[in-house]
């Protein structure tokens, strides 16, 4: 097939995500379900969910969720991360056959820790240490993708419809705190499987509606840093800003919204508090390559919460509701109703506000 | 006429809708696009939430939605009217050149976004609550009104309202000192003749919605109307 940089082809995409501040278990099958009123905003070239707090049994240990074109990169992938990890399992992900999902790559997951020798050796911290094994795994090794790589989570993505996608790797049998869904209708790039969103890198993922026009300003400030931009797709730069900004510079969420969606000069001039003022001109001159101009509704993932995000024109629909212990984002309401038929406090972020639910210390 | 819409895709909808005519009820919808898109004769009340683009190109006929209604509602709509019982998403009225929409609560983003007029056609759109920033961007004709009922110490509408407006009117029941507007609008509190126009939608409004009249009108309105019939004639080229 043509893969990105050789194609471009035109756009929609839908997202949708729910998370429990209590911190209580869903399956997957409200997440999927919410996708299915946004069928037409995808085109089946692309389906994906994250789902936070699914593997309690291995919770202290790195999930990587990888594809393989064959079973000899398999092996030598293994290899590869035996020097490196202690891998305590190794196993297919198990999926169902369906007519709707066809020509699969291998896809396994591994459950692995940083063998102390080695981290001791690179003067590393350790998910510093596991960043960059995914970006060289990703990177140098054809035919091999890491596409999941956090703790206690793990994300699930395909060629296809999304509803069909959560069917194809049995959804409803995972149990989490908080899930977040794409369907996509592919813009620039063409749909393949490590295409699809979620994107992830460590416990982070992305997924996105819209269509960035920063897109090379953002790669070449953040490939600086090490991060490889390997699929030309302005979800995967999104993902790393915000590893960068929150993992690596120690940013709040907030910091880092004020960051990628950063209010005009106009609208900072016109703030009446000198600190919110100064705080939001810092931000903006220090990180000037990172503002993400052009239409984005964004759901990010991480460890016990998630946030969502608009541009700050808010040129993409982005909608959130709540119930009980429960909040749900989507791209149309329809689909927060599908949820929750009854759920309160609908209502649409303003462009840059970003909208940050955290689940209750202890409970994830 | 009922219609149940669970599980129908939006041709079926609108298929029965043309077959049935007359009244209908249409309940269980759960984001089906482009409902009564280009319909002159029927009058539709409907349940659940519709998809984007309610009532597009429409051209007569009455909707009705009984809770929200998401983005583009009226998108090019020609004539008809539109009354939601809830908020509405973004870009409502979208290029809009005839017919009505009252809305109960708030609107999205960039409500009226080009809404035009010719000759009679002059569209009418009016929102209860408060309206999102970019509100009447590129207007360029008809009616815009918010009414910011009910919403707390919020303002009347967002950030960069008239944008690039250069025609019709705005009317803001407000006195916008906390609302920037841009250089190439006039901004003027309402007149007595103003006010008799504004007592006119507002009635409309109270009947539609029940909200008391009298107190709607014991405000001050703001009046905005482009400073020029082309304000943007030197813009790009001195001719």
């Amino acid at each position: 097939m043509v893969k990105e940089g050789k194609v471009r082809i035109p756009s929609g995409c839908a997202i949708a995500a729910v998370i429990s501040k209590e911190g209580e278990r869903m399956t997957g099958e409200k997440i999927m379900n919410a996708m299915k009123p946004m069928h037409d905003r995808s085109n089946g070239l692309g389906g994906g969910f994250a789902a936070y707090g699914i593997y309690p049994e291995y919770k202290d240990l790195y999930a990587f969720h990888m594809f393989f074109d064959s079973r000899d990169t398999r092996k030598k992938c293994e290899a590869f991360l035996k020097e490196r990890f202690e891998v305590v399992k190794g196993e297919l992900i198990p999926t169902r056959k369906i007519p709707e999902i066809t020509d699969e790559p291998i896809i396994w997951r591994y459950f692995v820790t940083p063998l102390k020798s080695v981290l001791a050796d690179l003067q590393l911290d350790e998910k510093e240490f596991v960043a960059r094994t995914v970006m060289k795994i990703n990177t140098e090794t054809e035919g091999a993708y890491v596409f999941s790589s956090g703790k206690n989570m793990g994300t699930f993505k395909a060629v296809g419809f999304p509803e069909d996608v959560g069917r194809f790797y049995r959804l409803d049998e995972y149990e989490g705190y908080g899930w977040t869904a794409h369907g996509r209708y592919p813009t620039n790039t063409p749909g393949w499987w490590g295409g699809a969103h979620p994107f992830t890198l460590l416990d982070y993922s992305v997924v996105h509606n819209g269509e960035i026009s920063s897109y090379d300003a953002n790669r070449r400030f953040i490939e600086m840093f090490g991060y490889k931009c390997t699929l030309q797709t302005d979800t995967e730069v999104i993902t790393y800003i915000l590893d960068y900004l929150v993992r690596r510079q120690g940013l709040t969420l907030e910091e880092a919204a004020d960051v990628i969606a950063a209010p005009f000069w106009s609208s900072i001039d016109s703030k009446t508090d000198e600190y919110e003022k100064q705080k939001l001109t810092y931000l903006r001159t220090v990180f000037p390559s990172l503002l993400v101009t052009g239409p984005f509704s964004v759901v990010l993932g991480f460890d016990g919460g998630l946030m969502a995000l608009n541009d700050r024109l808010k040129l993409r629909s982005m909608v959130v509701g709540e119930k009980g212990d429960r909040v749900f984002i989507a791209s149309e309401e329809a689909a927060i109703r599908v949820m929750e038929p009854d759920a309160e406090n609908v209502y649409a972020p303003a462009g840059g506000e970003p909208v940050i639910v955290k689940v209750k210390e202890g409970r994830y | 006429m009922y219609i149940n819409a669970e599980g129908l895709e939006f041709r079926a909808i609108n298929e029965a809708i043309r077959a049935s005519g007359g009244d209908i009820t249409l309940a269980g919808c759960s984001g089906q696009r482009f409902i009564c898109a280009g319909m002159s004769d029927v009058c539709v009340t409907i349940k659940g939430v519709p998809g984007n683009a309610l009532g597009a190109y429409l051209n007569g006929a009455e909707i009705t939605v009984d809770g929200n209604a998401q983005d583009a509602v009226g998108d090019t709509m020609n004539g008809g009217s539109i009354i939601v019982r809830g908020n509405i998403g973004d870009a409502a009225g979208y290029a809009m050149r005839g017919g009505c929409i009252f809305v109960k609560g708030d609107a999205g983003y960039r409500a009226g976004i080009h809404m035009k007029a010719y000759k009679e056609k002059v569209p009418v759109m009016v929102i209860g609550g408060a309206a999102g920033s970019f509100l009447g961007e590129y207007q360029a004709g008809g009616l815009i009104m918010v009414l910011g009922l009910g919403i707390g110490g919020k303002r009347v509408v967002g950030d960069f309202p008239c944008t690039g407006m250069h025609g019709g009117k705005m009317i803001l029941r407000s006195d916008c000192r906390d609302i920037r507007f841009p250089g190439q609008v006039t901004v003027r509190p309402a007149s007595a003749e103003d006010m008799q126009e504004i007592k006119k939608y507002v009635a409309e409004y109270c009947r539609l919605f029940g909200a008391d009249e009298k107190q709607v009108m014991d405000s001050p309105f703001t009046i905005v109307t482009p400073d020029s019939s082309n304000p943007y004639k030197r813009l790009y080229a001195a001719n």
